[in-house]
């Protein structure tokens, strides 16, 4: 099977995007097929605790019974496979498309602001493992509409989640999109994203990865009408052998369109981080306004970090910027919390709060901000 | 009670302390004056615990525990504090979360329940009201964007807040005001009692003059020179170091001395 999943088109570093990501531990293995869950209720318990409404799916199949319906108006159906035709190459979704199974189609009409809906993505693979999910979802928000999503994947066991989510957000739409990846430190985490926005479209979101033993989260967002905006925001937290790589590619096919690429990357133990962010600017895509700056905490001398910039801009009268900076923990202010008792564990937490805050406060909707929290903190407890 | 005995140290095989002994008896405030240069700070950072320093020599015991094998939190919790000559920024920490964390893991470590939100907002207005410090302090980041006598306003907080039972003050008084002088001197007065000793490191007489010292050592060139009551820092005030032959020993600490 290892052999099939290399034919039918895992990249290999040889290709530029893969550069720094090695999927050979993932062709490595035979996935078994998905097992149904007998007792889906007793996986309440496995939910992030978030009101309001919810999709969730567990090993690729919708949960109907563990989903909160989406508000009136808000059109929540399956999509399934397809036509399929990414605006740029990417060999996950290609293989995506050909093995997809269920997903959420999220329509929200004209004008509505639909408040919030959550996204969940269980997968249990205990039992047989490993298990391969390749859902896609397809969001689609009619002009003037407004939607927050919050997408959170976790699990169990050893198992392979690649998610496409296609989003088109027609003029004025504004769609936030919060991302927390929290899945089994044996998992392998792939997302593909294309968000397509037409003129005065807005596409704000943040990704928090945290889980898996390999994730890559990959967005390609495309600033086809005047004025539209992206923000594209990550944090990753990594430690042990953990490898996080966080990609994203903005194109400006538009005039007067701005983008913002930002990420965050803290890093331990010998665990790995990528950041490839790359700005595309076409000829027509003039007062173009885009910006790029990744910083790196390394918390030890064995973690790493690869950043690489990249810009492409075939307009005259842009102002495209980026920066990168990677530092560890400053010892005098460590110091000084010790020496007000704070012990070094926490005081290093504290900063490495420190550190992230303006990424995390830019999240607005309180509840998927006081998941974030959580997902942190879990994150240091099991640091412990 | 500080015992201090033939502490000597050195920073990348310079030495700059060599051979303190010093002892504070509980309930006393003492004060150390001396030269710019002289160890004063290296010899706070050390009973604080700051890394980069060798001790090459001697021991320092707090109510008889050896303070120098304890980490800096360790120290903190069996009660030193230090308040620094430059308190040091923390952009992204609040104030509030600081002090209650602080506060909180020392009560820990005394036994004592935490103090939830509220029970310590109460406890810090009241603190912040002492000290004539306005309450967005505690809204604020650590030091960011504080000035000279805020910081240093900000370290007595802390220290009042957390009521060690022996305290030292580096130059706590330089970037203060008139009115600011008096009311920190108040805060270090206030706790002032049998529990609570001190060591008030100053160039200054005015601090003195509101914070009278039991003893006053003079720290020269890594070694306490001379000793003696609140009236050896009048006369170090009206004569200076030169003057009584206090700025140096060896010909290492002269250049020190004389700059
Ligand atoms: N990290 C360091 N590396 C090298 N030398 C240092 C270091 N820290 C302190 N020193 C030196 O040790 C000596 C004592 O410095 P210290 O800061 O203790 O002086 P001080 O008495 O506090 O002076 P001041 O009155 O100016 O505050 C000085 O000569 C200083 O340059
Ligand atoms: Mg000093």
């Amino acid at each position: 099977m290892s052999a099939t999943l290399a034919q039918t088109g895992l990249p290999s570093r040889k290709l530029e995007a893969w550069k720094y990501t090695d999927l050979r531990p993932l062709a490595a293995l035979a996935p078994a097929a998905a097992p149904e869950i007998a007792d889906i209720a007793a996986l309440a318990a496995d939910l992030p605790s978030f009101p309001g409404p919810r999709l969730v799916f567990v090993n690729g199949r919708r949960a109907a019974s563990l989903s909160v319906p989406a508000p009136a108006g808000v059109i929540t159906d399956l999509a399934t496979g397809g036509d399929f035709a990414p605006f740029a190459p990417a060999p996950l979704a290609a293989l995506n498309a050909r093995l997809a199974q269920d997903g959420a189609a999220i329509h929200v009409p004209e004008g509505l602001d639909a408040g919030t809906l959550a996204l969940v993505h269980l997968t249990i693979a205990e039992d047989a493992a490993p298990v391969f999910v390749h859902p896609r979802h397809r969001i689609a928000l009619a002009a003037g509409a407004t939607l927050t999503l919050v997408e959170y994947a976790g699990g169990r066991g050893v198992y392979w989640q690649n998610p496409v989510i296609e989003i088109m957000l027609a003029p004025g739409a504004t769609l936030r999109h919060v991302r927390i990846q929290a899945e089994d430190r044996e998992s392998f985490h792939t997302a593909t994203i294309f968000v397509d926005l037409l003129a005065g479209a807005r596409y704000d979101a943040f990704t928090l990865g945290l889980g898996a033993r390999l994730a890559r989260s990959e967005c390609h967002a495309r600033l086809g009408g005047a004025g539209a905006i992206a923000h594209l925001a990550a944090v990753q937290l990594l430690r042990g052998a953990q490898h996080g790589d966080i990609t994203t590619v903005v194109a400006h096919d538009a005039p007067g369109c701005a983008s913002r690429q930002t990420v965050k990357s803290v890093v331990d133990g010998r665990a790995h981080a990528v950041f490839q962010g790359r700005i595309e600017v076409a000829r027509a895509a003039q007062k173009t306004d885009g910006y790029q700056m990744s910083q790196a905490l390394l918390l030890s001398p064995d973690a790493e970090i690869d950043c690489k910039p990249e810009l492409e801009i075939f307009a005259d009268d842009v102002k495209c910027s980026h920066g990168a900076t990677i530092g560890a923990l400053d010892p005098e202010q460590l110091f000084y919390l010790r020496a007000r008792g704070i012990p070094e564990a926490a005081a290093r937490a504290m900063l490495v709060r420190a550190f992230l805050i303006d990424a995390i406060e830019a999240v607005s909707e309180a509840g998927a901000r006081a998941l974030l929290e959580r997902a942190i903190d879990d994150w240091w407890e099991g640091a412990r | 009670m500080l015992e201090i005995r033939g502490l000597a140290a050195s920073i990348d095989g310079k030495p700059i302390l060599k051979g303190i002994d010093l002892v504070v008896p509980t309930g006393e405030v003492h004060a150390i004056m001396g030269p710019n240069g002289s160890g004063k700070s290296t010899l706070s950072y050390i009973l604080a615990g700051r890394e980069g320093y060798d001790v090459t020599g001697g021991e320092v015991r707090l109510d008889g525990v050896d303070l120098l094998t304890l980490a800096p939190e360790e120290r903190a919790v069996a009660g030193l504090f230090l308040a620094f000559q430059y308190p040091v920024e923390l952009p992204g920490v609040g104030n509030a979360n600081f002090l209650r964390t602080a506060l909180n893991a020392t009560r820990r470590a005394r036994g004592e329940s935490e103090l939830d939100a509220v029970q310590f907002l109460k406890l810090a207005r009241a603190a912040l009201r002492d000290l004539a410090m306005a309450d967005d302090m505690l809204k604020r980041n650590v030091n960011v964007g504080f000035s000279g006598g805020e910081k240093k306003r900000n370290e007595v907080l802390q220290m009042a807040i957390l009521k060690p039972k022996f305290a030292i003050l580096d130059e706590t008084d330089s970037g203060l005001d008139i009115d600011a002088l008096k009311i920190v001197a108040g805060g270090v007065n206030t706790l002032r009692g049998p529990g609570f000793s001190a060591l008030v490191i100053t160039h200054y007489q005015r601090l003195l003059d509101h914070i009278v010292p039991d003893r006053v050592h003079v720290l020269a060139g890594g070694r306490i020179l001379r000793s003696g009551g609140p009236e050896l820092a009048r006369a170090l005030e009206e004569s200076g170091y030169a003057a009584l032959g206090l700025e140096a020993v060896g010909e290492d600490v002269a250049a020190i001395g004389a700059s």
